[in-house]
């Protein structure tokens, strides 16, 4: 059995995702990204993306990605039958896309939501926004705007709970799914 | 390998779905797995790119000893929206007529690298013979064998089902016409009785009803009317011609007037209940138009449908050979 550690709570994640919200206005306005859209990816990143959207006071609804049908390890953990369809109510084509997820790892899941993204069209730009970012990368992907760089050891694995509360919590020895 | 699970040809040893054969042994679970998996495909229309990239690289074999267009069709539609290539072969033109055996000609496709089959055959067993004596790469799917058994339309059914009912328990379900001859009644009446049901009526001619019938866990009516009382779901079931010259009808124009379902006879069913039929329809003699046209009918969705619960089963069967070890 896997012990597990509160991280961080509700409002201190709120806070870091004020700071986000700030951070990333800044670097769309220096890079004259105008008009943009977000998308969370399903589960963790579609929250985030709901308070990221709100903080940008931007109208449009957020979109959804659930990028189960686009993994690359699909063989090796399958369909789970619980996968939400995606859900993107606006023309990708040439807009500014601000992607959103609660943890960066691996990669492979950024590498699957770009896919999916670019099934719906092409944007001008997708911008990355994570909540956590932490190391054991395997493909060359960066984010653009981070909450935290937590140290965590190979075994542990970071989880965003909610939507209501949000919570952090840190799953020491689990296995990580990526 | 043999655990207690593997006697059943269609599960791998962890319970997953390796062949889909046939309802029967599989568990409402599984069946529930398959038609919310489905429901996550059923979007996939709606989207510019109509297709998923999870059967990439793969290959899928149509067999098809008996023609089926339309459904040969929305297999290969359902195969390539998720992105795997498809092969058909139509082999009641083929091999079999210059005198192939039908072990020879799995050996040959088997040899084409094919990781499914699609199978259809007039003879009942086809597709478990076929899975049995396949190597352990493939999965095989049963679109159809004689009168035995046709899952997939069985399962598209309890999808259109859940999509206007919801829950499946409180339902009463009436499958009018000819259950003796009929593969996809036989699959419903599993698929119904295994999700749960509040009841399953079979309604028809003494001469096109099953004499098990009662073993099968429904109950029997010969009075459309009578058949059909209070039912949430009519399944209208397809009258083949050739029964007509087995004397097991007197004639299509009988037919209609006894079984044939228009609007007068559909009021005795419960107001918001749903019409279905697997196609292809013959307009005035199982329905009539203005009920196959009607508010109520379901028949079109059924195919939409169609497509995405034979991806949902396509791919479900496909990931269980990775727990094979090691990837095909």
């Amino acid at each position: 059995m896997s012990e597990s550690t509160l991280f961080m709570k509700h409002d201190a994640i709120l806070d870091l995702v004020g700071g986000m919200a700030q951070v990333l206005r800044k670097q769309l306005g220096d890079r004259n990204l105008d008009n943009p859209a977000v998308i969370g990816i399903h589960t963790g990143g579609a929250w985030l993306a709901q308070h990221i959207s709100r903080l940008l006071q931007l109208d449009e609804p957020t979109g959804l990605l659930d990028i189960s049908f686009y993994r690359d390890d699909f063989t090796q953990i399958g369909v789970n039958p619980q996968v939400r369809p995606s859900r993107i109510d606006f023309d990708v084509d040439g807009r500014n896309i601000v992607l959103v997820d609660d943890v960066l790892h691996t990669g492979r899941t950024i590498r699957a939501a770009m896919n999916e993204i670019f099934d719906y069209g092409r944007p001008a730009s997708i911008t990355l926004v994570t909540l956590i970012e932490r190391s054991g990368r395997e493909l060359p992907i960066q984010p653009d705007v981070i909450g935290l760089s937590p140290p965590l050891g190979l075994d542990d694995h970071i989880k965003l709970n909610g939507p209501e509360p949000l919570s952090l919590e840190i799953l020491h020895g689990a296995r990580t799914t990526r | 390998m043999p655990s207690h699970r593997s006697h059943n040809l269609q599960l791998n040893e962890h319970g997953r779905l390796r062949h889909f054969l046939t309802i029967e042994g599989l568990s409402r679970d599984l069946l529930l797995q398959i038609l919310d998996t489905a429901e996550s495909f059923a979007a996939l229309p709606g989207r510019p790119v109509k297709k998923v990239p999870l059967l990439r690289g793969r290959i899928i074999t149509n067999l098809f000893f008996e023609n089926s267009t339309r459904t040969r069709t929305t297999f290969e539609l359902a195969a390539k929206m998720l992105s795997a290539d498809v092969i058909n072969f139509n082999i009641s033109t083929s091999a079999t007529t210059k005198g192939e055996t039908l072990l020879d000609t799995l050996r040959n496709i088997e040899a084409m690298h094919s990781d499914m089959f699609v199978v259809r055959h007039a003879q009942s067993g086809a597709a478990h013979f076929i899975a049995r004596n396949a190597s352990p790469r493939v999965s095989v799917i049963n679109a159809g064998d004689g009168r035995h058994a046709h899952p997939t339309q069985a399962m598209l059914d309890m999808f259109t089902i859940r999509k206007h009912k919801g829950d499946f328990t409180p339902l009463r379900v009436a499958i009018v016409g000819d259950v003796l001859h009929s593969r996809v009644a036989r699959s419903q009446i599993l698929a119904l009785n295994t999700l749960g049901v509040s009841e399953v009526r079979i309604v028809g001619p003494r001469t096109l009803l099953p004499t098990e019938a009662r073993t099968l866990g429904v109950h029997v009516f010969h009075d459309l009317v009578e058949g059909i009382r209070d039912v949430d779901v009519v399944i209208m079931l397809r009258l083949q011609n050739e029964r007509m010259d087995g004397a097991l009808l007197p004639n299509e124009h009988e037919y209609f007037r006894l079984y044939g379902l228009t609007d007068e006879r559909l009021e005795s069913a419960k107001p918001d209940a749903i019409v279905m039929h697997p196609g292809p329809m013959n307009r005035g003699i199982e329905m009539d138009s203005e009920v196959a046209d009607g508010p109520r009918s379901v028949i079109l969705q059924q195919v939409s449908y169609g497509i995405a619960v034979r991806m949902a089963v396509m791919s479900m069967a496909m990931q269980s050979q990775a727990d094979l070890g090691g990837e095909a």
